[in-house]
């Protein structure tokens, strides 16, 4: 489990250094581009841990049309190509406070309560496959995931109607 | 219903255990009426009116279900003792059914009611557990009588192993409003199909008063809290609706919102008291209703949770049903449609939180300890509230506010009852109310129909006996059940309700000593005796002002505040109207729905059926109501007609206090007679002087209050409404809009920010100190930055409220941060 | 491997992710941390999934990347609005909460 360790603790450090930079850089379009590499990242970490469907799902998703539509959002607010000034506003130093102790608690509570669980612990770290997956949504999570395609569809809706012109 | 009927044999009655049709039924009417109301030949009101009489046929079905039920339960308990009695209520029923059936078709709901409070039964099927409570007072064993509960989903939802459930719960009082309910809201219905006819919002206002009867029906028949909450909200939300009905003007949308905004504050009281009730009742974590009152009549749960939660339900109460110092939405409701004054603010809506006591009753007898007492909080804000509502509807000259203040007191009425542990009086009282109180609203919308839709007493009506007799007839019966003439309902349910305080040892066997509650309640029999001639004689005596009064050439302005209304109509514009001809369309098109009044060539003029049919039905159960609860001592009555009301509405078992029934006492009724006619007569004679002074007059041109001195003083007071709504919107509002908001601008500029200032100093000065000591590149920027963040700090406390929502966020976030800290590290 | 690699991991996202829903100016640029705080929370349920040997965490992972599709095209949206009414994105000239 050496390997994993290594490759979890480079893809882990990829995508802190690109999750600050997406929240510092002053180049919107840069911003996007961090962005695909934290999201690549978020899935190559759950390939690590055995979900292969969800990793799939998450470059199809969040880098083939999230990121996308991030892009256009781009375009259509006619926001420079290039440096920015004021980026940020005032309150950055409060919001890096906030940040801090966040993760100040949360931290303290993750080492607290789990210590070094390993991850392995309960079973032999069998991959969640996709038919389990998909077995478990189309029975168990039926309900949520209609609920989940009519808030689509709702926020389809409401994305044309509040973005169309009179 | 037959074949449901036959088959209840070995049940409680087919319609008691499906009870969810009641709500279901209008539901579903709603829903028809809003999707496709405007599509249908009557645009939605053949829907309603369907919906409502499938739901009044089925209210009397289970009347006389649960007529059987409470026979059967006492015909099983009575095996063991004797059966006596029994028989004799069986005879008496069947001879009171064939006598009735005779009637005329004006009486045939009448009939039904009173045949189905004292049809027998000679079932003997035993129903639940049948226990004996024995009743002392009485000296005779009573039959406990379980309610049908019946759960429709058992775990509806379930979070943290407690079930939310949805179900229903039927007994006595629940099919007596499912009666009420239905009756009125047919009645309504149906005036409302000519009341309303041409509506630009018809359909729309068709499918609210579905909706309104389905979320009554639904709070009725609540078997736990949070059936009984939502049903509660929703029937916020369709008064809202209603008093909004032509919301193009302002008046009224702001009378809408005065409703709803009153309301939010009485409902926090409603939350509060339920989730108490959730942890402390029924052994502890429960919504339901019937456990909550088993826990809460047992005497196992604490005294003080009782009264806290008592005391916070009676928060909800005020502002639901309008008691004193929450009352002040219910007066401007009137800017609603009449059909819906009637329906709601007079019959149903707003006795929601007088049947909520009735409902939790233990809880207040328990937590108010009413048993024994001689004041208590609940008989205090009712006793408070009648007299409120009775005086200030001496001064109003709209009629519809007349009667809306006559409401406030009457509910006071109620709501005192309860607190005097009087709780058969209460809902007799809340019964016979309804009738009489509908048939007055609706027949106010009869005048004001017939008076260019003005509800201005003095200056568009009066004399209307001669025009309008079938309304004259119905609103004085009304009338004078409201002001309790002897032998009418009125009398009977007001007369019960005094007994009940037991004040002076006046009466006998009542729960407590309530002197203050009997003396308050006798002024207002008083002074509901002299307004309602007031009213009376200021609509239908005299001669008609109509047609000489510079107003009628206004039409419509009855939804006005009567005072506005002087003040908005001023001479000026009457100088632009020409001739005697009645042009009702001006200003105020939107209300002037109704067929053209050019052609009456300004008289007044009888209404249609449609509106006089409800108005005879009322008039004649106003009066009928009385043989619902005939006094236990009458002995000339045969024993099955004495009574009905409160052996069958009445809960009988575990689930409700062991109350004691005041008997009629002659003394009370006879000074509450003499208290009446005397105000009355008071009334009559400074009418008849002005009439004799002016044949147009309205008031005595030297009365009372044209001298000055007290009784100029307290019309003042009483005019303007004991000065609550300038406490409300003007003292309490202003505070916190000026001076507390300056106090605490001044704090933030000088306080806080001179504590920041000083940090960031501090800050600033250590900052200079480690910039010559420590090195430079390192420490510099950390140093910068606490000297920073801490003037941003300062610059966050000042402008705390700068309209960015990231700086809310960040608050949110942070305050999150910090209690998850705390959490963490003290668990 | 730790459980807590996979959690830490998670807390430092969320935290960058609120930091740059705090401090950013530029609406677009407010939406990308949205997607940062929900990426972190994704990785929190799918090694909770791994741990306790269970699809659901997977299949709510699913569920958070099919809601965070639809926040993004709404949130854009509303992005769009305030630029066409104000001419910019940039949300420190949205303060019409202002007391």
């Amino acid at each position: 489990m050496v390997a994993q360790n290594i490759f979890f603790g480079i893809i882990a450090a990829a995508m802190v250094l690109s999750a600050i930079r997406v929240v510092t850089t002053k180049n919107v379009v840069h911003a996007a581009l961090y962005l695909v590499l934290v999201l690549a990242g978020v899935a190559a970490q759950f390939i690590l841990v055995g979900a292969e469907f969800t990793g799939v799902t998450q470059v199809l998703v969040y880098i083939g049309a999230v990121i996308v539509l991030f892009l256009f959002g781009i375009m259509l607010t006619r926001a420079r190509i290039g440096q920015e000034m004021d980026v940020d506003n005032e309150r950055r130093w409060i919001a890096g406070l906030t940040a801090v102790l966040l993760f100040a608690v949360m931290t303290f509570a993750l080492v607290d309560a789990f210590e070094d669980t390993d991850i392995e612990a309960n079973a032999a770290l069998a991959p969640q496959t996709t038919q389990a997956v998909s077995d478990s949504i189309f029975r168990d999570y039926l309900i949520p995931f209609e609920a989940v395609s009519f808030l689509l569809l709702a926020a389809l809706i409401g994305a044309i109607v509040v973005a169309r012109r009179e | 219903m037959l074949a449901a009927e036959a088959g209840a044999a070995t049940s409680a009655g087919w319609f008691l255990e499906n009870a969810w049709l009641f709500p279901a039924v209008p539901f579903v009417s709603f829903l028809l009426i809003l999707f496709f109301g405007k599509k249908m030949p009557k645009k939605g009101a053949e829907v309603g009116i369907a919906a409502l009489s499938i739901v009044f046929a089925a209210a009397l079905a289970a009347g006389v279900q649960w007529i059987q039920h409470v026979n059967d339960a006492e015909s099983a308990h009575s095996t063991e003792e004797t059966h006596s009695t029994e028989e004799t209520h069986a005879e008496e029923g069947a001879t009171t059914e064939e006598g009735h059936s005779e009637e005329g078709a004006t009486t045939e709901e009448e009939s039904h009611d009173e045949g189905a409070l004292a049809v027998g039964g000679g079932r003997s099927a035993v129903l639940g557990p049948v226990l004996a409570v024995p009743m002392a007072e009485e000296g005779e064993a009573h039959a406990s009588v379980p309610p049908v509960v019946t759960e429709w989903i058992s775990d509806w939802w379930t979070v943290g192993g407690i079930d939310f459930q949805v179900g229903t719960f039927v007994d006595g009082q629940a099919v007596m409003m499912l009666f009420v309910v239905g009756l009125i809201s047919l009645l309504v219905h149906i005036y409302s199909t000519d009341y309303v006819h041409g509506d630009i919002r018809y359909t729309h206002f068709f499918a609210f008063l579905s909706l309104f009867t389905a979320s009554m029906l639904l709070l009725v028949l609540a078997n736990n809290l949070v059936m009984f909450i939502t049903a509660w909200e929703l029937v916020g939300v369709c008064s809202f609706s209603l008093i909004g009905h032509w919301w193009e003007e302002q008046n009224n949308s702001n009378a809408a919102l005065k409703a709803f905004l009153t309301n939010r504050v009485g409902d926090m009281g409603l939350l509060i008291g339920m989730i108490t009730l959730f942890f402390t009742a029924g052994g502890g974590r429960t919504f339901n209703i019937y456990d909550i009152n088993v826990a809460a009549a047992s005497g196992t749960v604490s005294q003080t949770a009782l009264t806290v939660a008592a005391l916070c339900l009676l928060a909800a109460v005020m502002s639901k049903s309008g008691q004193f110092f929450l009352h002040t939405w219910l007066p401007d409701a009137m800017a609603g449609p009449t059909p819906v004054s009637a329906l709601i603010h007079a019959a149903t809506m707003v006795v929601a939180g007088v049947y909520m006591i009735a409902r939790l009753f233990p809880v207040f007898f328990e937590g108010m300890s009413i048993a024994g007492g001689s004041i208590n909080a609940v008989a205090l804000i009712g006793a408070l509230t009648t007299m409120v509502g009775g005086s200030l509807a001496f001064v109003q000259r709209d009629i519809k506010k007349v009667l809306a203040y006559s409401t406030v007191s009457q509910l006071g009425y109620m709501v005192m009852a309860l607190g005097v542990g009087a709780w058969t009086a209460a809902m007799f009282h809340l019964m016979t109310h309804a009738f009489f109180k509908a048939c007055l609203f609706l027949g106010s919308g009869s005048v004001s129909h017939a008076c260019n839709h003005s509800f201005d007493m003095k200056t568009d009506m009066g004399g209307l006996r001669k025009y309008m007799p079938k309304t004259h007839a119905t609103f004085l019966v009304a009338t004078l059940a409201l002001a309790g003439f002897p032998l009418m309902s009125g009398f009977w349910s007001k007369d019960e309700i005094l007994a009940g305080t037991g004040g002076f040892g006046l009466s006998e066997k009542a729960n407590g000593n309530y002197q203050l509650m009997l003396v308050m309640g006798l002024i207002t029999g008083g002074m509901t005796a002299a307004y309602m001639t007031r009213c009376y004689w200021l609509t239908f005596m005299g001669e008609w002002r109509g047609a000489n009064s510079p107003n009628a050439h206004h039409g419509a302005h009855g939804h006005d505040d009567a005072h506005a209304t002087a003040a908005a109509h001023g001479p000026a514009e009457h100088d632009t109207v020409a001739g005697g001809h009645v042009s009702g369309h001006d200003a105020h098109d939107a209300h002037d729905v109704h067929d053209a009044h050019g052609a009456h060539g300004g008289l007044p003029h009888e209404s249609g059926p449609r509106i006089t049919t409800p108005l005879i039905i009322l008039a004649a159960l106003a009066f009928v109501a009385t043989f619902a609860n005939i006094p236990g001592q009458f002995n000339f009555v045969p024993e099955g007609w004495r009574l009905r009301f409160e052996h069958y509405v009445e809960p009988k078992g575990e689930y409700f206090p062991t109350i004691s029934h005041a008997e009629f006492s002659p003394i009370i009724a006879i000074i509450s007679l003499i208290v009446a006619a005397v105000a009355a007569g008071a009334a009559v004679a400074y009418y008849r002087r002005a009439e004799a002074e002016d044949p147009m007059a309205t008031e005595l041109a030297n009365g009372p209050t044209s001298k000055g001195g007290l009784p100029a003083l307290g019309y003042k007071v009483l005019a303007n409404k004991f000065y609550l709504d300038w406490l409300y919107t003007d003292v309490i509002v202003g505070f916190v809009k000026g001076p507390l908001a300056r106090a605490a601008n001044w704090f933030n500029q000088n306080v806080l920010d001179g504590i920041v200032n000083g940090t960031a100093t501090v800050f600033k000065r250590t900052a200079g100190f480690t910039y010559t000591v420590l090195d430079q590149q390192v420490v510099d920027g950390v140093v910068r930055g606490s000297g920073i963040g801490a003037s941003e700090t300062g610059g966050l406390l000042r402008r705390m409220q700068n309209g960015r929502v990231q700086g809310y966020a960040a608050l949110m976030f942070a305050a999150a941060a910090v209690l998850a800290g705390v959490f963490v590290l003290a668990v | 491997m730790w459980l807590n690699q996979f959690l830490v991991l998670g807390a430092v996202l969320f935290c960058i992710g609120v930091y740059g829903v705090l401090a950013r100016r530029n609406g677009v640029m407010v939406l990308m941390s949205i997607e940062l705080i929900l990426n972190a929370v994704n990785i929190n349920l799918v090694a909770f999934g791994a741990f306790h040997q269970t699809p659901a965490g997977q299949v709510f992972a699913l569920f958070v990347i099919a809601v965070a599709a639809a926040e993004v095209g709404v949130g854009l949206a509303l992005v769009l609005l305030i630029y066409r009414n104000r001419s910019s994105i940039d949300l420190e000239s949205v303060d019409l909460l202002k007391g």
